[in-house]
């Protein structure tokens, strides 16, 4: 009981805790670098990590419901590879390409949702298998980068949107956050959603309670396919060539970011909010390692390593909580 | 007098808001066997987690001594190198290891840290001789059927050179042959000197092999008889475990009946982890409208089951049999049937299938029926916030809003957002499993308040639970189920609690 003080409901203090953190780190890169608290600073992580971000979004909604999508990597690096090959080799048309990768990734998505639900099997392993069947499938399209100098492409990577007082950013980004409100929106306001966080929640419950569990197990492992493949093309937006090592072990930073972001790997609690400010906290270290200079990159890896364990044991203490 | 293995005496327990045990004795003699009876929730169980070290000394009061020696068990290794052993209801075998490697789990025959395989699988064929366990002890435990499963649980016991030897319900899971031959090693047992205490709700097994017998009802210690000298028979046990009087608990209530609602014909049912063995059979049943008709059976006579086949299949293997509503045939074939057709079901188990407890009121309370709530899969916010609200009223869930996480809840006021969630699905016909489980006595009276408002909206409910005496003071009629089968149907103003317990207890002719 709350007598007489305001109180936090609990599910949201993940993601305020992630929020102030954020706030934090970017007191404290202000203080201390000069040009850091310009609000460019906080764009660039933007349009550094757009393709990051969509690819968060799809798995979001895969964790949500207590699985795991390990394949998003490799489907990201596949859709750049499909989309500059078909590009560059018979020429086909960005409006054909990008469709067409995109319904490469979520058909991809689905198998392996159908796996998952009709055999019953760990999602773990399911989307193991789909991680190196699409790598696998990056090296038989080509072993080497292969450069995109199509005309929309270049113009999409090129374009800078300008905003007010010399901010500006890219159209993926914009793309991005549009990913984001859509997916918030159906996560909130849709039966579908419900069915997410029900299932993730307790998926005997909701069972018992005529959910379409099977449906929305499978659904979600769709989505996410469908938000690595547009992810990929955001990201050959972005590098401008499609390559088998693009990605590489992007399904650790897309589930660190989304775990930062408070959504509690068993499922059924998290918002999409909380998986934005994830990717920014992942961005943002980046971006304090690179004003700092003399430290090398692999601090990245260190700080991100620190924050996981400390916010899996602020779950931990959460979920104890609220399971009383 | 043979001299007395195993004496507790003043035994308490207390859990949060409810004392289990109350000053509780319980004295066995060395080389007998002991039944313990006592309803489903008398308190068996928690006796033998305390006796077992399940529960830590600290945990409880009294006093407990084994072979004459002062006990203070801090767990089961304590309890068991004393030599005493527990088999529980289900069974703590690893199924992917052998038989061997289960009989010595935790107790391996090794060599400098390395396992012998040989002495192991030489040991572990010598004890399943012991109790007639023909299998190869290599063989995985998954390969072979519960009946022998509860044998490897036994063998395992002997290896820990067992002197108290505690079987709880070992026979609910098996079928007639196997339930024999694991009476006769239980004799066989006795008669090399271990003493077997077992938690038993089979009477007539009871009067067949104990020695003696103590009663346990609500809580406390009622009598200790011997079944030789005391002439036992089943009525003696039943009256010992009812002896009750019925008191103003329930909230009196004028049915209408109305209609047939639902029946059900030629119901059987066959467990999903054993394909042979009926846990339903042939069990036929009719709701009227209006009428609260209860379902009392003891632990394993199949009425969760029942009701869970009956609810869009969600348990059991080979169902078959009819169901008609409102006098017309239909196939349930899921949940979602289930819903369809106006039929509801609220778990025993409320936390595990009956809510999320990590989502807030409003959510769990629209779960099943968000349809109603929801345009082309849009889900109408401020719709589903009045309709929880009113059901946060109506129902009387004692939480600050209908934003309160359900796990933070009484259980009582958890049963009433699950009671709110199938209200809300409209349906015709309840099917509530144990509906006042774990929920202090005031809300008790709220739930029945409820279940007889929902009667008296034209609605047919089925109640299952376990307390005979609620049964008798909220059912117009109840049923009996004893293992799989319905053995009786009595108006409540024929109903006693001995009557019932009769045809709760009444075994296979």
């Amino acid at each position: 009981m709350t007598i007489g003080r305001a109180s936090v409901p609990a599910k949201y203090l993940p993601v305020l805790v992630t929020g102030c953190l954020l706030v934090a780190m970017f007191v404290v890169g202000g203080i201390r670098y000069e040009g850091f608290a310009g609000g460019q600073v906080i764009l660039n992580v933007f349009i550094d990590n757009g393709f990051l971000l969509v690819v968060a979004v799809g798995m979001t909604f895969v964790i949500l419901t207590g699985g795991i999508d390990l394949s998003v990597g490799s489907v990201v690096a596949l859709s750049t590879m499909v989309a500059a090959s078909l590009m560059e080799g018979p020429g086909w048309p960005p409006y054909l390409v990008v469709p067409l990768v995109l319904a490469i990734g979520s058909g991809l998505g689905l198998v392996m949702g159908y796996i998952v639900q009709a055999f019953d099997i760990q999602p773990f392993i399911v989307t193991l298998a789909g991680m190196f069947l699409a790598r696998g499938l990056c090296y038989t399209i080509g072993t080497d980068s292969i450069p995109i100098d199509d005309p929309t492409f270049t113009a999409f990577a090129q374009t800078r949107i300008d905003l007010f007082a010399d901010l500006w950013i890219s159209p993926s980004v914009i793309i991005a956050l549009v990913v984001v409100g859509v997916a918030a929106y159906v996560l909130h306001y849709t039966r579908f959603g419900r069915s997410v966080y029900a299932t993730g929640g307790s998926e005997q419950s909701a069972l018992l309670m005529g959910l379409p569990v099977g449906r929305t197990k499978i659904a979600v492992y769709t989505v996410s396919g469908f938000c690595s493949a547009l992810g990929g093309v955001l990201l050959s937006f972005y590098m401008l060539s499609g390559y088998g090592q693009h990605a590489v072990a992007m399904e650790l930073d897309a589930i660190a970011a989304v775990v930062i972001g408070g959504t509690l790997l068993t499922g059924g609690s998290g918002f999409l909010f909380g998986t934005v400010l994830g990717v920014l906290v992942l961005g943002l270290i980046q971006t304090i390692l690179s004003f700092e200079g003399t430290l090398s990159s692999w601090w990245t890896k260190i700080f991100i390593g620190m924050l996981l364990f400390v916010f899996i044991l602020l779950q931990r203490l959460f979920s104890r909580r609220s399971g009383r | 007098m043979t001299e007395h293995i195993l004496r507790m005496s003043g035994i308490t327990k207390t859990f949060p808001g409810v004392k289990a045990l109350q000053d509780v004795t319980l004295s066995v003699r060395q080389g007998e066997i002991h039944a313990i009876c006592g309803e489903n929730g008398a308190g068996k169980s928690t006796l033998m987690k305390v006796l077992s070290g399940v529960y830590p000394h600290g945990d409880y009061e009294g006093e407990i001594f084994f072979e004459g020696k002062r006990c203070e068990f801090g767990g089961i290794r304590d309890s068991e190198h004393a030599g005493i052993v527990i088999i529980h209801q289900e069974l703590a075998l690893s199924p992917q290891l052998s038989i061997a490697e289960n009989i010595f789990l935790g107790n391996e025959r090794a060599k400098r840290g390395f396992i012998d395989w040989n002495r192991t699988n030489y040991e572990a064929g010598e004890l399943m001789k012991r109790v007639g366990l023909r299998e190869n002890p290599t063989t995985p435990i998954s390969d072979i059927g519960v009946g022998k499963q509860q044998l490897v649980e036994i063998a395992k016991a002997l290896s820990k050179k067992v002197k108290l030897l505690i079987l709880d319900e070992p026979t609910a899971a098996l079928n007639d042959d196997d339930s024999a031959h694991l009476l006769d090693l239980l004799r066989g047992l006795r008669d090399e000197g271990i003493t077997c205490v077992i938690i038993s709700h089979k009477l007539n097994e009871v009067t067949a092999i104990a020695d003696s017998v103590t009663i346990i009802r609500d809580g406390r210690t009622i009598e200790t008889l011997d079944m030789v000298t005391d002439h036992v028979t089943e009525d003696r046990i039943i009256s010992g475990m009812v002896g009750r009087a019925l008191d103003n608990r329930y909230p009196p209530h004028e049915p209408t009946i109305g209609e047939e609602a639902l029946r059900i014909e030629d119901w059987t049912v066959y467990s999903p982890s054993q394909p042979d063995r009926k846990v339903v059979d042939g069990a036929a049943l009719t709701l009227r409208r209006g009428e609260i008709v209860g379902l009392a059976g003891l632990m394993g006579a199949g009425r969760t089951e029942l009701a869970m086949s009956l609810f869009g299949r969600t348990y059991g293997v080979n169902i078959s049999g009819k169901v008609f509503k409102d006098g017309k045939p239909i196939t349930i074939r899921n949940v979602q049937d289930a819903i369809n057709h106006g039929i509801a079901y609220a778990s025993e188990d409320r936390k595990r299938y009956g809510l999320n407890l990590i989502e807030d009121i409003k959510r769990n309370i629209s779960a099943a029926g968000l349809k109603s709530l929801a345009k082309r899969g849009w889900v109408n916010e401020n719709e589903e916030y009045r309709v929880a609200e009113e059901f946060h009223k109506s129902m009387n869930i004692k939480a600050p809003s209908v934003n309160s996480v359900v796990g933070k809840l009484s259980g009582g006021n958890q049963q009433k957002v699950v009671l709110s969630k199938w209200i809300m699905t409209e349906p015709d016909v309840l099917i509530l499993d144990e509906p006042t489980r774990g929920i202090d006595v005031g809300a008790k009276y709220e739930i029945y308040t409820i279940i007889n408002h929902l009667a008296d909206q034209g609605k047919a409910v089925l109640v299952i639970s376990s307390e005979l005496p609620e049964l008798l003071g909220l059912c117009d009629r109840i049923y009996t189920l004893s293992e799989g089968r319905i053995t009786g149907e009595v108006p409540r103003q024929e109903a006693t609690q001995e009557s019932l317990m009769h045809l709760m207890t009444k075994g296979q002719e």
